[in-house]
């Protein structure tokens, strides 16, 4: 059994709006594991940029916590003071934001912003905050980095910023690294540069990552787990395997369909959009959009049914005496090779 | 830099010169003369001081006259105050306005930031609200109506300061005052847009994310970001508050050079008119160029732009 290093128990987030109260996110509940990394995948507005920074303590303004627990090292994230916060933040909690071309200060040294969480954080003196520094900007990869430690953000390209950026991150050696769509502004080969360097580094470091994106490609390459996110609710999570190739929720059956593969001729989309959170449905908030749903889904929200020990999913179609439904099949093929898979693990383990 | 500095300095040579060209010649066009009581003069007098002042030469020799003389650093002669060269008299005055300027730059920028920041930090507050209001008032109305309220009611009714005057420190009080909320005001609506702007961007989140305290991320990361447009805001303000505010300058009694270019213009004293336009010019340029170097120091950006050129 893995050690869990954080703990969150049925969250629930609103917003403030003008039009009234946006319920952002709406009891959810999902663990870390120590050195895993855990993928929170969604579409836009899903309400995993809001899960993730509730757990850093950087929710914007208007956001209110309505309930739940965060739990940290025996302590609730929700309820200590912002002193308490500044000794996590960059400390044992970091994060990786989303756009590194505008991530750092435009007239800070890149050493200073690097050295900032060690002086902050572990007393350093500023000369040996710059030495490790240096040190960091050469585990990630920076070529010439005596150099360029006097540098400034605009002098290095978005994928050396990205770098820089996860540098401060993990100067501190936190053990929780917040990733918010790390590559999603950066260029594919650039993408893949930086994953390979935040698996190594994580290694290296001994991190658990908290992993976000929409992008199912990347969920692939770097996560241990994968949880599916939807209208402020879990949908269905799992080990990565689980995910792409055994899915039981409709709305993870549509994600992977709407993903091209070599043999797709057309892009396939899951039609209409999400449900609207001033509102949020009594339901299953998919089954607007889904095309098995059935008349409970509207009526009642359905719990999480086990699949294996360390798969569950939202959907009344797991439901003892539910009707067996055919889902695409790219899905029928994926569950194929499941058991195939499934299969090939008994015989090696026998 | 060596190379930028020296082309930026040829730029301000010429601007200087275009500037001397153009008023030169649309203060010929200026209607009457110089002379005060010229319907009284016979034509040969006329003609005697026409010939002292060089006034009797065509214009295009008096322009050249002028421009060579102004290239060996001679300003000429005031006409209204005879014997007296221009340099003298505007050394005379400019200090006042220098000091007064300076006095009131410095109150109302310093001032400006701080209410514009802490407006920032307390956005949507009634601090916000309140400083905006106070900025609105403090840009549109005239520092001339300011001067005279505080002449009234700080001079007069409670007077705590003198109402005019020149020679001690006290008596700058009530015009820098006036002279500054000018500047404050718009200083603080300028910061505090920025600062809203500067605390909503990513690096200020990533400065909260390494832990740093609300003040920690305005003094090392907000502050100086949103200072940087500040600075070509601050470079005109300077050179019209040093160069003079004629108007108020009037109303306090101040001996200042603003007030001398307002007789100068009234009495067609050209050389005296030409001098301080050129004062006005020289100090511009001066400040352009500080503030450009300025910007580089703060920000790096524009540092590699300047060396690129």
């Amino acid at each position: 059994m893995p050690k869990r290093i954080l703990d969150v128990k049925n969250l629930k987030i609103d917003f403030h709006t003008y039009a009234g109260e946006v319920k952002a996110i709406r009891n959810v509940s999902f663990h870390l594991n120590e050195g895993e990394t855990l993928a929170i995948v969604g579409e836009s507005g899903s309400g995993k940029s809001v899960t993730t920074r509730s757990i850093i303590g950087l929710l914007a303004r208007n956001a209110q916590i309505m309930g739940g627990e965060i739990d940290f090292h025996g302590k609730n994230l929700l309820d200590i003071s912002e002193k308490e916060w500044q000794k996590i933040r960059g400390n044992e909690i970091a994060m990786i934001f989303q756009d590194p071309m505008t991530s750092l200060d435009p007239t800070m040294k890149i050493g200073q912003q690097i050295a900032e969480p060690l002086i902050k954080h572990k007393g350093a003196s500023k000369k040996e905050a710059w030495a490790k520094a240096l040190e960091m900007m050469k585990a990630v990869g920076i070529p010439n980095a005596e150099e360029r430690i006097n540098e400034y953000p605009h002098q290095f390209s978005g994928g050396m910023r990205q770098r820089i950026v996860i540098a401060i991150a993990l100067i501190c050696e936190p053990e929780i690294l917040l990733a918010d769509e790390p590559t999603t502004a950066l260029d594919v080969t650039v993408q893949a540069e930086i994953l390979d360097l935040m698996k190594s580094l994580q290694k290296r470091v001994k991190t658990s990552i908290i992993f976000i994106t929409h992008d199912l490609g990347v969920v692939a390459g770097m996560a241990d787990r994968v949880a599916v996110m939807y209208a402020g609710e879990f949908m269905e999570y799992g080990t990565v395997d689980e995910i792409f190739y055994n899915p039981q929720h409709p709305y993870t059956w549509g994600l992977i369909n709407s993903m091209p593969t070599l043999e797709s001729n057309t892009l396939e989309s899951i039609p209409g959009t999400p449900p609207d959170l001033l509102d949020p449905p009594k339901g299953d908030p998919f089954a607007p959009r889904n095309k098995y749903a059935m008349k409970i889904d509207v009526q009642r929200k359905p719990p999480f049914f086990k699949v294996s020990d360390t798969h569950y999913a939202a959907t009344w179609l797991l439901a003892p005496g539910a009707p067996k439904v055919e889902p695409p099949l790219e899905i029928q093929r994926r569950w194929k090779k499941f058991k195939l898979m499934q299969e090939q693990d008994k015989v090696e383990q026998n | 830099m060596a190379k930028y500095l020296l082309k930026r300095i040829l730029y301000m040579i010429l601007t200087l010169f275009v500037v001397a060209t153009a008023t030169f010649f649309l203060m010929k066009l200026m209607p009457g003369s110089p002379y005060a009581n010229e319907a009284k003069m016979t034509p040969t007098q006329l003609k005697i001081m026409n010939e002292q002042y060089g006034l009797n030469k065509p214009v295009w020799l008096q322009y050249l006259i002028y421009i060579g003389g102004m290239l060996h650093g001679n300003f000429g002669t005031s006409f209204q105050y005879s014997n007296q060269p221009v340099s003298s008299l505007i050394a005379s005055r400019l200090g006042a306005s220098c000091q007064l300027g300076l006095q009131a730059l410095i109150l109302g920028v310093v001032l400006g930031v701080i209410i514009g920041a802490i407006a920032a930090m307390r956005q949507g507050t009634w601090v916000d609200s309140t400083a905006t209001v106070f900025a609105i008032i403090g840009k549109s109305v005239p520092n001339f109506v300011l001067a005279v309220l505080l002449q009234y009611y700080i001079g007069l009714k409670l007077g705590w300061f003198p109402i005019a005057g020149w020679g001690q420190f006290s008596e700058t009080i009530l015009p820098t005052i006036a002279l500054a909320v000018g500047p404050l005001a718009e200083t603080a609506r300028f910061i505090r847009t920025s600062m809203v702007d500067t605390l909503s961007s990513d690096y200020i989140e990533l400065g909260k994310a390494k832990g740093l305290s609300r003040i920690e991320v305005i003094r090392k990361h907000a502050m100086r970001n949103s200072v940087i447009p500040l600075v070509t805001l601050i470079g005109p303000y300077a050179v019209a508050l040093m160069t003079g505010s004629m108007v108020i300058e009037n109303i306090f009694n101040i001996p200042g050079i603003g007030e001398q270019f307002v007789k100068s213009i009234l009495t067609n004293d050209y050389p005296t008119i030409m001098g301080i336009t050129m004062v006005y010019c020289i100090g511009l340029v001066i400040v352009l160029l500080i503030t450009d170097i300025v910007y580089g120091l703060i920000d790096p950006r524009i540092r590699l732009a300047g060396n690129e050129d």
